[in-house]
């Protein structure tokens, strides 16, 4: 049952195993995660500590290997995977932001963000629309009909959270958003991602390294050894 | 839903322009090689409508006079005019040789007809019909010939008094028609040393030179000097008349084989340019087979090429049948630019080829359906490497 009520997503004892026999490796030993509507929360971690792959398994591209997962009160994952489509799942219900951009240099900027309700079955005017509500929202408009290749970075990585945005979907997964960018654009683009968690009620999960923005974060998901750790974070500004 | 195809297309259009126009380079050259075929047929068909018979006899057990040499006497032609169902016959004579004109030599196939007979040009397109007996010649306007220009043939020279058109033997080399006599000189007598040194030693002969019998050495050299014989007898039949009951008359009394429009129209095609024909099929099948692999390659590549924007859209939720019908698309618009490209070259370079090149409109259609699934065929290998693309490719780590 998918209500406000249950917190965007929530994790229990998730695994990952890759590999069978001795040479298996667990890069999920058991996660454990909580994210409500609207919150921001950072996800961080050295190198090879399974990050990715709890992005992974969040954004329903590989298969956990046994937990538990839900999004707004629906479990997806119950030791096997509870969703028939999970291709409806990613388009639906999940938004990715990547640490490129990775817009569609074919399209220009409105059909971008279009495309995914257009997935959707959403028709091709109020896909537009919508598309260009969300543009609007995030100071890029007047780049509406630009090629891809004509955008700014910073303007990219806009267009692509607009995108993220476009299905409402209650959870999205950022994986290092603000890699490429310097400070001042760093703390931009989170504060973008705060103002639309509150905006669209929506979980946002930033997977990161960046020190400039850890900051930002008022609650940190630590992962370790596939095992996560929550703390509190100093939640500044950005 | 956005055509992802015609926006990819459109995006990055150069390219798309520049690879179309190279595989309609390919397809122009495939549709001219059908087009030369066409034409080899063509011109085939219209030498047997253009002669105006209906049947041509020729010398037993041979498949003249287009295929194979033939020789028959000219006079058989009356001893035919009398059978039943004949309205009326004609010598012909045909040679292929070289002629010269301004200082330049051009091949053609010299004819002799009769004036009035079968086998003379079916029409004109400037000038005269041939009037006197000697020297005048009617020429195909693809000889290159003018009217009122004096063409060398052999030991004489002739005046081009009239152009016909599409009047051309089963290899595509232009016909000139000459009076008959002409033509059979052209063809049978032998050059001037050739004749002294027959007639020495004809005189030399005591058989032909016995005390008592005057007048048999000149009679004997002068029939050496002359030629009797052409290559076939053009026959109309009369109306009503069925060809093949008087072709049967023929082959069964006269000694002589005798071919119908439908026979000589089975010896031209289907045995003179059958090899020619079956030449043409190999280059065909060999530039198909090179037309879908420069497809593959090329949407194999473009595919290659957005492997991550196929990742980000897979993983955004994009269906397999979305992914697959752009590339399928994208391979179809590529072969429609190919094909407009190609057959906009194919008209444009099919005068210049020496031989007539026939482009039917029946053998586009059919070369457009041959595109459109080539490149269709071309894609899968494109759309099975983008289904084997993992969406989380788009996710780094």
């Amino acid at each position: 049952m998918a209500t406000a009520d249950h917190p965007a997503i929530r994790i229990q004892g998730l695994r990952k195993r890759y590999g069978t026999g001795e040479t298996a490796v667990d890069a999920l030993k058991g996660v454990d995660m909580t994210v409500g509507h609207g919150e921001v929360v950072g996800l961080i971690g050295p190198s090879g500590s399974g990050k990715s792959t709890l992005l992974k398994c969040l954004g329903a591209v590989i298969e956990p290997t046994g937990g538990r997962m839900e999004i707004a009160g629906e479990a997806v994952y119950d030791e096997g995977w509870r969703i028939d489509d999970l291709r409806a799942l990613r388009r639906d219900r999940i938004g990715f932001i990547f640490q490129a951009p990775y817009l569609i240099s074919f399209l220009d900027v409105t059909d971008n963000v279009a495309l995914l309700p257009m997935l959707a079955g959403v028709g091709n005017a109020q896909a537009r629309s919508r598309a260009r509500e969300l543009l609007a929202a995030l100071d890029v408009a007047h780049r509406a009909s630009a090629q891809v290749s004509q955008l700014s970075g910073g303007e990219q990585q806009r267009v692509a959270i607009a995108r993220a945005l476009a299905n409402r979907p209650p959870v999205i997964l950022a994986d290092e958003p603000t890699a490429p960018l310097d400070s001042v654009r760093a703390l931009t683009v989170v504060r973008i991602l705060n103002d639309m968690a509150v905006q669209f009620q929506a979980a946002i999960i930033v997977v990161t390294h960046d020190e400039k923005i850890i900051p930002t974060f008022r609650r940190i998901y630590h992962i370790r050894d596939g095992r996560t750790h929550e703390e509190a974070g100093e939640g500044r500004a950005p | 839903m956005i055509n992802l195809a015609g926006r990819d297309i459109l995006h990055g259009w150069g390219k798309f322009a520049f690879t179309g126009i190279g595989l309609g380079l390919l397809i122009g050259v495939t549709l001219s090689m059908a087009g030369i075929y066409r034409g080899m047929v063509e011109d085939a068909t219209v030498l047997i409508e253009g002669s105006g018979a209906d049947l041509w006899i020729v010398q037993q057990g041979t498949l003249g006079p287009y295929a194979e040499p033939s020789s028959l006497r000219d006079d058989v032609d009356r001893s035919i005019a009398g059978l039943p169902g004949v309205a009326q016959t004609g010598n012909v004579a045909y040679l292929t040789m070289q002629a010269s004109h301004g200082g330049t030599e051009s091949r053609v196939m010299l004819v002799g007809f009769e004036r009035g007979r079968p086998g003379e040009p079916a029409f004109l397109v400037a000038g005269r019909p041939v009037s006197r007996s000697h020297y005048e010649a009617v020429a195909d306007e693809k000889a290159g010939f003018r009217v009122g220009e004096r063409v060398r043939i052999r030991r004489h020279e002739y005046e081009v008094v009239g152009l016909t058109r599409r009047m051309v033997s089963a290899s595509g080399d232009p016909m000139v028609f000459v009076p008959l006599k002409d033509a059979q000189e052209v063809q049978f007598l032998k050059d001037n040393d050739a004749l002294v040194n027959e007639r020495a030693r004809t005189a030399a002969n005591p058989s032909f030179n016995r005390p008592g019998v005057p007048g048999l050495l000149e009679a004997v050299q002068a029939s050496q000097a002359q030629s009797r014989q052409v290559n076939s007898v053009l026959v109309r039949v009369a109306e009503g008349a069925d060809p093949e009951d008087v072709a049967a008359g023929i082959r069964r009394w006269k000694r002589l084989q005798a071919y119908t429009k439908a026979q000589m129209d089975e010896i031209l095609v289907a045995k003179l340019i059958a090899t020619s024909s079956r030449q043409i099929g190999m280059f065909l099948v060999i530039l198909s087979v090179v037309s879908a692999a420069i497809v593959a390659f090329i949407i194999y590549t473009l595919t290659v090429n957005k492997v991550r924007e196929i990742a980000v859209l897979k993983l955004i939720g994009a269906t397999n049948a979305t992914i697959g019908g752009m590339i399928l698309q994208q391979a179809l618009g590529l072969g429609v630019i190919g094909f407009v490209v190609g057959r906009f070259v194919a008209g444009l370079w099919a005068p210049v080829f020496p031989k007539y090149v026939l482009l039917l409109p029946g053998d586009a259609l059919r070369g457009f359906a041959l595109v459109m699934a080539i490149c269709s065929l071309a894609s899968v290998v494109a759309i099975r490497a983008a289904l084997r693309v993992d969406p989380a490719e788009a996710i780094g780590g």
